[in-house]
């Protein structure tokens, strides 16, 4: 390879890496596809041997079941769950890392014990918060649920928004003071603006933790509340699953995922590095 | 002491903590309780006996078998899934960590398997690994020159790389995405001086960039490591444990216990013995990897 000039070299090395880039997004993506593409295919076109790669034509007959027998309403509850779960982990997470920051409350080991809450496996609660939801009579509740996701996300919120609030300078919050701000005020007007890119990255990761979870919602929801995920799994049989009802809800719960992060992007990539870095 | 904490409004630090607080007790610290209590009982569905049982579960959870295969499959699973992913997301990181056209879109792309459920890329692969309308034994079969009818969620030989594969799948463009902003931060004079004086791609890896990349790449491991050892979602999706208790992890052996044959008191002392696990581990980890600070 010595042989050859500096700048064909430097063609050669990238011509490799587009080469292992595209092989590396055809393994990557294609399961996607797959299942995108199973949703619009017919029953025939499902169950065709050997299997069809693609659909003769794009055809939505099975959302429409989903939609007519009331399955697509589990879709509904899964964003109901999230986005209020959510807005409540970033209202409480936010204040309570504030307080942390500023303030010391609690010093190091309240930080650590709210931080070692993310590391306590759901199984190991799952089955006592079952009981004790029997007992108030949340399961099966909007309510109930969106209080387990919003306890759950909370290490993860505050973890995160520790970070970010550390790197607000004070001076901006004294002269806030000074002119004759509340305290609350100073949060309103001066920190929550200041943290705002760390609070959507922040704010999206948390509904995906609540939009993905299965194993509270398999526990704790009946017939009222079922997620999405639960739904899914309705669909599998002993000796046949409905392909087509799995591919089709599978997407329906996808989409909004995708949608939110497209429309995240730029904060998600800063909210990935920072917090990774700031750990 | 800044300026701004010297004078704290009376109570305001305690009123910003006081939701988040009461929700994790609520959620999280009376569970524990509870079940703290319940695990030195033995009520199951057919008893109710609230008496002090003492260490009866605990003394059962060592006879159980089937309990030990769970937490071996699980090691076995996290063993196996965790490297490839450390090492694919790495050389992955390398691959884009140069501009080149098109770069954003490439990442975009792989990024997608991270950001389905779990409980869908489970079915998801469920569909793909299907002996007859799937396309793997499809494509596998134009390599073998012959109709390939491999029964990948069914025959214990073949599901664990059925399980494993789809792990990897899901979560190696997470640690890629993480490593990638690490390596993107590392002081690119450093890497090339070293260069320069002739050192070889692994002497500048492993003396200034691993250095440099460690703790993002521990928290990573960390992450990573706690989410494979409670894992459960795919695993549900593609063989609920099956066939037999092949693929029974401790989460989902928790749950059969639990909520399939209602063994309350017994369920509990498992519970407790992940989180001994846990803690034991997280905190040898946490040492060794020179997180605390």
């Amino acid at each position: 390879m010595s042989a050859l000039p500096f700048h064909r070299r430097k063609d050669v090395r990238l011509a490799w890496r587009y080469l292992i880039a595209v092989l590396l997004v055809i393994v990557f993506v294609f399961p996607v596809y797959w299942l995108f593409i199973i949703s619009f295919k017919t029953p025939d076109e499902i169950f065709a041997f050997p299997p069809v790669w693609y659909p003769a034509s794009i055809q939505f007959n099975n959302y429409a079941v989903l939609f007519k027998d009331g399955d697509a309403w589990s879709v509904w509850n899964s964003l109901v769950l999230a986005s209020v779960s959510t807005f409540f982990a970033m209202i409480f997470g936010t204040i309570a890392a504030y307080s942390l920051v500023r303030f010391k409350t609690g010093g190091e080991n309240l930080a650590v014990w709210i931080i070692s809450q993310r590391m306590m496996p759901p199984v190991a609660i799952v089955f006592p918060l079952f009981l004790l939801y029997v007992y108030f009579g949340w399961v099966d509740t909007y309510h109930g649920l969106i209080i387990l996701y919003t306890a759950f996300s909370l290490p993860y919120v505050i973890w995160m928004m520790r970070g970010y609030i550390e790197d607000i300078p004070l001076e901006l919050e004294e002269s806030a003071l000074v002119d004759g701000c509340t305290r609350w005020e100073v949060l309103w007007k001066v920190v929550l603006p200041m943290a705002r890119s760390g609070l959507f990255a922040t704010a999206v990761f948390t509904f995906i933790f609540a939009w993905n979870d299965f194993l509270f919602a398999l526990v704790l929801t009946r017939t009222e509340v079922t997620t999405y995920t639960v739904q899914v799994t309705h669909y599998f049989g002993g000796q046949s699953n409905f392909w087509a009802k799995i591919a089709a809800m599978s997407v329906l719960g996808t989409i909004p995922v995708f949608f939110t992060v497209a429309v995240m992007q730029r904060y998600l990539v800063r909210g990935i590095s920072m917090g990774a870095v700031k750990g | 002491m800044p300026a701004i904490a010297v004078h704290p409004d009376r109570n305001f630090k305690y009123w910003l903590l006081t939701p988040a607080i009461f929700l994790l007790l609520l959620v999280g610290l009376f569970p524990l309780i509870y079940s703290l209590i319940v695990s030195f009982m033995r009520i199951d569905m057919m008893d109710t006996d609230t008496s002090f049982a003492g260490l009866y579960n605990y003394a059962n959870l060592f006879k159980d078998s089937r309990l030990w295969w769970s937490l071996a499959h699980t090691l076995l699973i996290t063993a196996i899934a965790l490297p490839i992913e450390l090492l694919l997301g790495l050389a992955m990181a390398y691959l884009f960590l140069e501009k080149m056209p098109g770069r954003q879109i490439f990442i975009a792309l792989l990024v997608l398997p991270t950001i389905i459920s779990p409980i869908v890329a489970g079915a998801t692969w469920r569909l793909l690994f299907d002996n007859k309308y799937g396309p793997i034994n499809q494509i596998l079969g134009w390599f073998a020159g012959e109709r390939v009818n491999a029964l990948w969620t069914i025959n214990p030989t073949l599901v664990y790389p059925a399980i494993i594969f789809c792990e990897i799948w899901q979560w190696t463009p997470f640690m890629f995405l993480i490593l990638l902003a690490a390596l993107s931060n590392v002081d690119k004079s450093q890497t090339e001086a070293a260069e320069i004086d002739g050192a070889r791609f692994w002497r500048s890896f492993r003396y200034i960039v691993l250095p440099a990349i460690w703790p993002v790449m521990a928290i990573a491991i960390l992450i990573r490591g706690l989410d494979l050892f409670r894992i459960f979602d795919i695993i549900w999706a593609l063989t609920q444990g099956g066939p037999g208790t092949k693929t029974e992890t401790i989460s989902i052996y928790a749950y059969v216990q639990g909520f399939k044959q209602f063994e309350t008191s017994y369920t509990a002392a498992i519970a407790f013995l992940v989180i001994a696990i846990l803690t034991i581990v997280c905190t040898w980890a946490i040492r060794r990897m020179g997180l605390a600070k």
